[in-house]
């Protein structure tokens, strides 16, 4: 197939007029626009950096932002180590290898707004009657304060994404040639050495998939922030998805949200590719 | 070397698991609850199983349209996103050019931007052509979809020599059956992963519904999910019915297609 051929176009033609639609015209605008007064109707003037400028005297949009990152890096770690230790524990000398990953997989399926819904009745009624039950005053109130529905996004977050990253981490442990493995045991190596020496520098290449995985995905969050806590108490709780969602729709400031959704951008852009650059080397020097 | 069995490993990993499904089994037992008993003791199995909280909650949620909408949504989409995205990665595999590497690459960088980046403009946009409907909304999902699909088609083409072309194009095929009979039935188990990545992603999906569907009765299961929430906040024994209501299609799903869901999904991210 040439370029020059009518098929070649025809064949590109559906998805190059949905992504141009969807995705970039929509992008480029969005860029002019954060750069003016636009309303959602009219234009209105061009004003050049002033929505930049605002926000970042913005505390409440520099609160999410924080928050979001203090999420992000709290649930990138224990999501990988939750996840990496399940699938350690599958892949081990277990019987029921089948029926756990199937268990820990499962809340992936559902979505993240569901499963909000379902830890807000956990959080609130079952740690409260099981706090009753045991004494445990710290059980009462879960949601009502920044810190606790900050732990409460983590722990609902790593109960989700563990058993995806799990299964990548699987993809990898059992990719690994079994001779080394054994004959690491044979020389006498003990499971920590041959976790660090062995098992640990072959599934490098699974952290770079499964760090840039969650950290895009928590940096992200939307559904289960607004499900679980919906930002609240006193917007403590909100993240930058849900922060640029309600300054366009509740403030009805399109212009100004639009260039917070710039800012946000730009950082998820920045940190993907540093994250791949990162990783890539560290695979080249292991 | 046999596998000895390590029973330590095996009682943490099924306490795990029970761990792992308690928040499933709380919102099961509780759903059958009056509002009273829930009040009383949210551990314990309910004294009977009625079901009262369903019948009600069925009806709320308008269960079996909701469902139908849920349904309608995913399969059109899934299937438009199978076919142009397939046919797209053919493109860019098989014409090697400065051109195709340039678009292969938008498509992927595409990936990069997030969905709040070109939420506000997106939606004024459709609204002005009056395009914030189902049909929209499935045009949308075409646009969000492309790149990831196209990605991993793209990847799987780059294996199949391009010999088999060429052969089917001397027996006379043009492009369009070469590649519907030859080159896209070998494509099957990378299609089979396309679909459940696109499938969970869309029947899972809040945010563009919420913003593109505003007819009252075409509502999805997340949709119509948050409404019947924010009516019922307070009253957890029909929340948590509607809730169970709306995760059973998925177990289902869960149920016939596990091993395609768990390689589908590892595949995914893996490549």
């Amino acid at each position: 197939m040439r370029t020059k051929e009518l098929s070649y176009w025809l064949f590109l033609a559906p998805v190059l007029l949905a992504l141009t639609l969807v995705v970039i015209v929509p992008m480029l605008l969005g860029v002019y626009y954060s750069f003016t007064t636009w309303n959602g109707i009219n234009t209105g003037e061009f004003v050049g950096f002033q929505n930049y400028i605002d926000l970042f005297h913005d505390q409440r949009f520099l609160d999410s932002l924080w928050f979001t990152t203090k999420f992000s890096v709290v649930s990138v770690i224990l999501i990988n180590v939750i996840g990496l230790s399940l699938a350690l524990l599958v892949t081990g000398r277990v019987r029921s290898s089948k029926l756990l990953r199937t268990t820990f997989f499962m809340p992936n399926l559902i979505g993240g707004l569901i499963l909000g819904f379902i830890w807000q009745f956990i959080f609130i009624k079952v740690f409260a009657s099981v706090g009753e039950i045991i004494g445990m005053e710290s059980l009462q109130g879960w949601l009502s304060t920044t810190d606790t529905g900050f732990w409460g996004l983590v722990i609902l977050m790593s109960w989700q994404m563990a058993g995806y990253i799990m299964v990548i981490y699987i993809a990898y442990l059992e990719g690994m040639p079994k001779e080394l493995l054994e004959a690491s045991e044979i020389d006498g190596a003990s499971s920590y050495q041959r976790f660090r020496f062995v098992i640990f520098p072959l599934v490098a290449p699974a952290f770079t998939v499964s760090m840039f995985l969650t950290l895009s995905n928590t940096f992200k969050l939307y559904d289960q922030n607004l499900s679980l806590t919906g930002g609240g108490p006193y917007n403590s709780t909100e993240m930058v998805a849900m922060e640029i969602f309600k300054t366009a729709f509740m403030q009805n400031a399109f212009a100004y949200a639009q260039a917070k959704a710039v800012i946000f951008f730009i950082i998820v852009a920045i940190i993907a590719l540093v994250q791949v650059y990162l990783n890539k080397r560290k695979e080249v020097e292991m | 070397m046999k596998k000895k069995w390590n029973i330590k490993l095996e009682v943490l990993g099924l306490l795990l698991a029970i761990l792992w499904l308690a928040p499933f089994y709380l919102m099961f037992v509780n759903s059958f609850k009056s509002k009273k008993e829930i009040f009383m003791d949210t551990i314990s199995p309910p004294e009977n199983w009625s079901f009262d909280n369903y019948i009600k909650a069925f009806e709320e949620l308008d269960f079996m349209q909701t469902l139908f909408n849920s349904l309608l949504i995913t399969v059109i989409s899934v299937v438009l996103i199978i076919i142009f995205s397939a046919m797209a990665a053919y493109a860019l595999s098989r014409a090697k050019s400065k051109l195709s590497t340039v678009l292969f690459f938008t498509f992927v960088a595409a990936m990069l931007i997030p969905f709040q980046s070109v939420m506000i403009p997106l939606v004024t946009v459709f609204g002005k052509f009056d395009m914030l409907n189902r049909g929209g909304l499935i045009f949308m999902y075409i646009g969000f979809g492309a790149s990831l699909s196209i990605f991993l088609y793209h990847g799987a083409l780059n294996n199949i020599p391009r010999s088999l072309d060429e052969a089917a194009t001397i027996d006379g095929a043009n492009r369009w059956q070469v590649f519907w009979h030859i080159i896209f039935p070998i494509l099957k188990p990378i299609t089979v992963t396309v679909a459940i990545l696109n499938i969970i992603w869309i029947w899972n999906d809040y945010l563009l519904p919420s913003l593109v569907i505003n007819t009252p009765g075409s509502e999805t299961i997340p949709l119509k999910m948050f409404f019947f929430f924010g009516e019922y906040t307070k009253q957890w024994h029909l929340a948590l019915a509607g809730l169970t209501l709306a995760i059973v299609p998925v177990i289902v799903f869960y149920f016939f297609a596990q091993r395609e869901i768990i390689k589908g999904v590892s595949d995914g991210a893996v490549k």
